[in-house]
């Protein structure tokens, strides 16, 4: 009997943030701000022997209609500073961060994580993310200057200028020898150029290699660049489709695209954001999630989703009655600014009629209407049957495992790492310790050999 | 007992206010090579923990971590390409957050340079700091107008002038300080009859404009513990005195007699009336480097045998001390009569200097009754005897409230 050897499950939380999956009106939902929340977080995704704790990342506050948007979690603390005060609570847990591309420049964000990767003993990882927004923009320096269609452009050379910059010092340089006076063996230490088109810059790089030799990379673009990128050089990807079917194609998509880069079908890891409802039947658990819901679409959210894709103020209508009849107003969205979101709606004609016609098919009022298309609960039932729905989901390829979103801050991880896990582990997909200390370890990734320092040889010519 | 200074003008009999800076392995370019210094350690945390937690054993206000965007150098406008001195340092900020949950009571200020960084990122960043210590953040304002530098950015070519550089500095601390009053202190309500997270009339636009960046805000952090966490600048004479007195909360001074200490502290004294902020309490600390030993021979042979290692005498920016703690003690209350409310201390050598600060200096200075005997707040501004602001904008509303029914 020949058997496939059951793939690991890898496993990671994301605090959850500004988004209207935060269910702030619990009486259980803490702050999302206090760092014992952050604490309580982490620990129980230590504890859980997660492979990383995932904090995004955001850089103007929403508004719609001209005005702060006030009806979700509004502010988050600072990504950086954050993960590098919880690696002095955690030991073993990865740290990943979202970070900008776009308003930020290569020298200081290689710098901070590098830096990170040495205060965590190799634990940092860097999701890089793009922007073009120009509403973002205007808390700046930059602006909003650069065109749309270049930030995959100034991402890719970014990433590739801040990995020329990890490289700079290939872990040789450091002697710190006392007794024959080196600190240095190599009096270039740290030295880079780089010229392309969205930098010029040289000089010398001031954070000696790190544990990780440099951060793990994630990727979260859905998109055909967005995959390519992540295809070229990301060490993981945050996907966004964890069913089976749209789960199966976009792995099956991405992993194809690694040969062409000379990459191996384990060098990029895909984990989809997933969230979960458990209960102690799988009746209850559906009837918790429902619940969940309602509180996380309340009839004034709905009215301001559907202003989403109707790029107008729909505020005079009823969310408990029918869609609007008015069509949406097409082109540039102007209503709700700041939000990722809005993006996905490429084609708002089409998908208001769509809503339309599936509103009017089921009976669905506005707020029904927007429960029923956004229904992100990916996993719901008992302990048992979310552990099976994982792990058969891993075991088909449709990912390598799930970045979970509870929609309680900060302790509705608590009862997965109780009794989702365990069950993992029995099955034999899930580790009951950490067998390497760092996050390269926890996800497989080997450590990168640094590429020949392009600034020595520069500089020698 | 700690009297805080309840007016910008200090009592000259005021118990002392005390920082370290921290930096490397210490000021002296051969510290790394003292016996008991782990050079290896210098990029862990384990080091700067350890340096962190023994300076809040010894009651100190705050430390300060160096920082700068470039590899240190000897060199005035560029790399020097020397193997013998420490090379390389962490992020401050990320060093301060990630030892921040190791202590209780000690402030954390970062090194900062505004030439080069986005506003609305520092700001967010130590405000979270502030929240992460529950309270203990600051931040050191710095200013370069390096060349090498400049080209690791590529935005602009250095060297840039001096008063330009302090210019923008000064707008930067002003975004800074505005994204950290963008929120009121109330803003989020979490009203779950109205469904609203937050009162949005109680965030606020900043729109600071200047003539090197434009900030619109509000910030996506909400406003820190302390309201505003405390700004501190090194100042040696001109542009730096002017930022001091326009931007800081503490400045520390350069001077190497006590008649420079008097002079810089009027200088700065009067450029704070000249910016109509002298109503505002400021610090002046003054800034020395330090090499203790129980006798003066002793630690004048100290020093002698790093700089042979260094191979040549050690002269800094500002003054240097070698000598026993009750020296320094009378160095320091001598100092304080010129008009200073503490001291910024570099250890010459932190493995050595630092605990001989901790554990000389500070019992010798607690004798005199000239420095704490225990922890008396929990914010580095309590600590400072500073007062928690109210939000500028919290301000104007309720101004504008008061002054209506009058109008």
């Amino acid at each position: 009997m020949s058997t496939k050897p059951l793939k690991q499950i890898h496993l990671a939380a994301h605090f959850p943030g500004v988004n209207n999956t935060t269910v702030w009106s619990d009486p259980a939902a803490g702050s999302h701000i206090d760092f014992d929340s952050f604490v309580h977080f982490a620990r129980t995704a230590e504890r859980a022997k997660f492979d990383f704790l995932f904090l995004a990342e955001g850089l103007r506050l929403r508004e719609q209609g001209g005005r702060i948007y006030d009806l979700d979690v509004v502010g988050r603390p600072d990504t950086f500073t954050v993960l590098a005060a919880l690696a002095g609570v955690t030991e073993r847990l990865g740290l990943t961060g979202t970070i900008n591309s776009t308003f930020n420049e290569p020298y200081e964000v290689a710098r901070q994580f590098a830096s990170l990767d040495h205060l965590s003993e190799g634990r940092a990882a860097w999701n890089v993310v793009t922007s073009w927004d120009a509403f973002t923009g205007e808390n700046f320096r930059r602006g909003g200057f650069l065109p749309r269609e270049e930030r995959y452009s100034r991402a890719r050379e970014f990433l590739s200028t801040a990995i020329e910059l990890f490289d700079s010092w290939d872990g040789t340089e450091l002697a710190a020898d006392a007794g024959s006076g080196a600190f240095l063996r190599d009096a270039r230490a740290g030295a880079f150029a780089h010229r392309g088109q969205h930098f010029d810059i040289e000089g010398r790089f001031n954070v000696p290699r790190s544990p990780q030799g440099r951060p793990v990379v994630f990727q979260a673009g859905d998109s055909d660049e967005g995959r390519e990128f992540a295809a070229s050089g990301a060490d993981a990807i945050f996907g966004r489709h964890a069913t089976l079917d749209e789960g199966r194609t976009f792995y099956a998509d991405v992993k194809g695209r690694l040969a062409a880069y000379g990459r191996t079908h384990d060098q990029l890891k895909i984990l989809p954001a997933a969230t979960f409802v458990l209960g102690d039947t799988d009746a209850e658990a559906h009837e918790t999630a429902h619940e969940v819901r309602r509180l996380q679409v309340s009839g004034q959210t709905a009215i301001k989703y559907l202003e989403h894709v109707w790029n107008r103020d729909l505020s005079g209508y009823d969310p408990d009655g029918p869609l609007p009849d008015v069509d949406p107003e097409v082109g540039e969205n102007t209503i709700a600014l700041g939000r990722a979101s809005v993006r996905q709606f490429n084609d708002p004609l089409a998908t208001a009629r769509q809503w339309r016609e599936l509103a009017e098919a089921k009976g669905l009022s506005i707020r029904e209407l927007v429960i029923a298309t956004t229904s992100r609960q990916t996993f719901v039932g008992t302990a048992d049957t979310v552990a099976r729905s994982i792990d058969s989901l891993v075991q088909a390829d449709a990912a390598d495992g799930f970045i979970l979103v509870p929609h309680i801050t900060p302790g509705g991880l608590d009862v997965f790492a109780d009794t989702v896990v365990p069950l993992l582990q029995e099955r034999g997909v899930f580790r009951s310790e950490y067998e390497g200390s760092t996050l390269r370890d926890h996800l497989g990734i080997a450590v990168p050999e640094a590429a020949p320092p392009t600034g020595r040889q520069v500089a020698a010519s | 007992m700690s009297v805080p200074p309840s007016s910008s003008t200090p009592s000259s009999s005021a118990p002392l206010h005390l920082a370290v800076a921290l930096d490397g392995a210490g000021r002296h370019p051969a510290a790394w090579r003292e016996p008991g210094t782990r050079p290896q350690a210098l990029f862990t945390a384990r080091y700067w923990a350890d340096a962190v937690t023994e300076a809040e054993a010894g009651l100190f206000d705050f430390v300060t971590f160096e920082d700068a965007l470039a590899l240190q150098s000897s060199a005035p406008d560029g790399p020097d390409e020397r193997t013998d001195r420490v090379r390389g340092r962490l992020d401050a900020v990320l060093t301060a957050a990630r030892v921040a949950p190791l202590t209780r009571h000690i402030g954390l200020v970062p090194s900062v340079t505004a030439t080069h960084t986005e506003p609305f990122h520092i700001s967010k960043a130590v405000a979270t700091l502030d929240h992460v210590s529950r309270g203990r953040a600051g931040l050191r304002v710095q200013v370069s107008g390096r060349a090498d530098e400049a080209r690791h950015f590529g935005r602009r070519t250095g060297p840039l002038p001096e008063a330009e550089l302090y210019e923008e500095a000064a707008d930067h601390v002003e975004a800074v300080r505005r994204l950290w009053d963008s929120w009121e202190d109330d803003a989020e309500i979490r009203d779950v009859a109205t469904g609203r997270f937050v009162d949005r009339e109680k965030l606020h636009y900043i729109d600071f404009e200047g003539p090197h960046f434009s900030v619109r805000g509000p910030s996506i952090t909400p406003r820190p513990p302390q309201g505003q966490p405390v700004v501190t600048a090194l100042g040696d004479g001109g542009a730096s005195y002017r930022l001091i007195a326009r931007s800081a909360d503490v400045g520390y001074l350069a001077a190497r007699s006590p008649d420079a200490a008097r002079t810089a502290v009027a200088a700065v004294r009067e450029a704070r009336e000249s910016a109509g902020l002298g109503d505002r309490p400021l610090h002046l600390f003054g800034e020395l480097t330090v090499f203790l030993d129980d006798d003066a021979e002793a630690a004048a042979a100290r020093r002698e045998r790093l700089d042979a290692l260094a191979g040549a005498p050690f002269e800094d920016d500002t003054e240097v001390f070698t000598g026993t703690p009750a020296g320094l003690a009378d160095l320091l209350l001598e100092r304080r009569a010129a008009g200073l409310t503490g001291f910024r201390l570099r250890p010459g050598a932190t493995a050595h200097d630092l605990p001989a600060l901790t554990r000389k200096l500070v019992p010798e200075l607690q004798r005199r009754g000239a420095f704490r005997r225990a922890y008396e707040a929990d914010t580095l501004r309590g600590l400072l005897g500073l007062e928690r602001p109210a939000s500028r904008y919290a301000a104007r509303t309720t101004l504008t409230a008061t002054a209506g029914p009058a109008a």
